[in-house]
């Protein structure tokens, strides 16, 4: 690991101008996927602004009568709210289908949605990677491609977002609240967060340097039955080949937003104006436009098949 | 951390094990620091001051009952704090990466991996590691199962299972949901999936799962 200097951030407004005003400065919260990247050399900070201590903690009812979720707020703790049990189960079910227990407990809202990819290539430094090293060539383009991405990829990169929560997130219609280093804030709804890989995979999302994720919002709750379906090559532990988060209403219209097929969750309005023609009508839609490898055009008809399986789920 | 070991990561996965049972063949505890020491004269410390870089920081937490304060440098893991300064080689080192879950420690009553948080981020904390359970000659319920049910072969991943087991436990006496729990809202049942699921997050290469999964169901039977 690189050395690096180390503080503690005593507020929001605070810690977002030290972390655009030191060179090199990066925010750490539950630490569990930055300090893996730092162990690597992946990720090389000169200073960690530690924001535990900010008190971005709690869970609230908004005024708009939905949630608004502080950054800080752990993975196991957001799952186990009674209010997120009940009327966000999607978002529960996707938090416990995340990660490990261990790691839950750690894992924080805003370090979540922040998370980078798994792609294998991304986390090999022998390999060229554009992510990691902007202009060395894509290593997965000609590799061993089966858990990357089919839709809104580019030639510079074909990784995908790894969060389940993202995914549950984006269905639900959540949006970022954060604090720039001028003070200031602003709120960036979750569909505009994740930058496509275009010709810049280094550059992942909409915040500027500095900026800082204090809260995420959730909308008043739309009701419904409440769906995560995650297949993947483990039963527990293991990163999603494909994920369903889906929200069905009972005269079968719907939302629903893709996991492990694209470099953020994927959500179409058209394809959810499809939900009460059924699953073939619905992936149709999701997947207009697809370009996937040879080795990961199984997630196509495996897209399809999830879905089919979370609309049974439905109407039992 | 990454929920599925690549080939890449299996590689470091076996090199860190490895590399971890050779350091401990090797050197006895103490001489790792100590010959840190001696390789360290005071015109390498005074180059890194120089450089402007903090050589130190200080820390105090509590571990097992007793306050510790420690003077580290910013990059050491809670891991190779309790390991290397404390001397506490309960806690062991596997993959490195969250993967394994050897590293498991119990934080403010919360289990987590030691190797993926900074000692520094702890000042304050309770930690419990498996030496705070208990001892020889007055075994926690928990070790005493592991024992009777013999759920380890090799036992390298065993403090880990057995710290992670008694949180599990105590998440689930808390209400907290699991991805097998079929109903959100309700109470989750003691069950061998539930237990499978939430000890997903440690491994056992030699396969011991379904005794531990039996330990786990007798303390959890007593304690109900």
């Amino acid at each position: 690991m690189k050395t690096f200097t180390y503080e503690r951030a005593h507020s929001p407004a605070d810690a977002a101008a030290a972390a655009a005003r030191i060179a090199g400065a990066k925010f750490i919260a539950g630490g569990t996927n930055l300090l893996d990247l730092m162990k690597l050399e992946i990720e090389t900070p000169a200073h960690l602004i530690d924001v535990n201590g900010l008190k971005l903690d709690k869970i609230e009812t908004s005024t708009e009568g939905g949630l608004r979720i502080g950054a800080l707020v752990r993975n196991t703790d957001l799952a186990a709210d009674a209010r997120v049990r009940r009327d966000y189960g999607v978002l529960a079910r996707a938090l416990l289908a995340g990660a490990s227990g261990q790691l839950r407990n750690k894992a924080t809202t805003a370090g979540n949605l922040l998370q980078r990819t798994r792609c294998p290539y991304f986390y090999d430094t022998n390999q060229p990677c554009n992510k990691r090293n902007p202009g060395s060539g894509c290593a997965a383009l000609g590799g061993f491609s089966r858990q990357h991405a089919v839709l809104g990829a580019s030639e510079a990169c074909i990784a995908t977002h790894p969060s389940d929560m993202a995914v549950a997130m984006t269905a639900l219609g959540a949006m970022i609240e954060t604090v720039r280093a001028d003070g200031t804030s602003r709120t960036i709804p979750i569909a505009d967060f994740y930058r496509a890989p275009g010709d810049t995979p280094q550059l992942e999302t909409a915040l500027a340097a500095g900026e800082l994720i204090t809260a995420v919002t959730l909308p008043k709750p739309v009701g419904g039955t409440q769906h995560y379906h995650k297949v993947r090559d483990r039963a527990s532990y293991a990163f999603a080949l494909v994920a369903v988060g889906a929200i069905v209403q009972r005269d079968g219209s719907g939302r629903v937003a893709l996991g492990g097929v694209a470099y953020k969750p994927w959500r179409v309005a058209a394809a959810e104006a499809e939900m009460p023609h059924g699953a073939k009508a619905v992936a149709r839609r999701l997947l207009d436009g697809a370009k996937p490898t040879r080795e990961n055009a199984f997630k196509l008809p495996l897209v399809e098949r999830t879905l089919a399986a979370v609309l049974n789920e439905a109407r039992a | 951390m990454a929920g599925t070991i690549g080939k890449n990561g299996l590689e470091h996965y076996i090199w860190s094990f490895v590399e971890s049972v050779l350091s401990r063949r090797d050197l006895p505890v103490g001489t790792a620091a100590s010959l840190a020491v001696t390789a360290a004269p005071d015109a390498a410390d005074a180059q890194i001051a120089v450089a402007g870089e903090p050589f130190m920081s200080k820390v105090s937490f509590n571990v097992n009952g007793e306050n510790r304060a420690l003077d580290l440098d910013p990059r050491t893991t809670l891991l190779d704090a309790l390991r290397e300064h404390l001397h506490l080689t309960g806690t062991k080192k596997g993959c490195d990466h969250g993967q394994c879950g050897a590293c498991t420690v119990i934080v403010n009553g919360r289990r987590i991996n030691a190797c993926l948080t900074l000692a520094l981020m702890h000042e304050g904390d309770s930690i419990t590691t498996i030496e705070g359970l208990g001892k020889p000659g007055r075994l926690h319920p928990m070790q005493q199962a592991f024992i009777k049910h013999d759920g380890y072969q090799c036992g390298y991943c065993t403090p880990g299972q057995i710290v992670s087991a008694v949180a599990v436990l105590d998440e689930i006496k808390a209400g907290i949901p699991s991805h097998v729990s079929s109903d959100l809202n309700g109470e989750p049942q003691l069950v061998a999936a539930e237990l499978r699921e939430r000890m997903s997050g440690n491994i056992c290469r030699c396969g011991a799962y379904s005794n531990i999964v039996d330990a786990i169901i007798e303390v959890a039977g007593s304690e109900a």
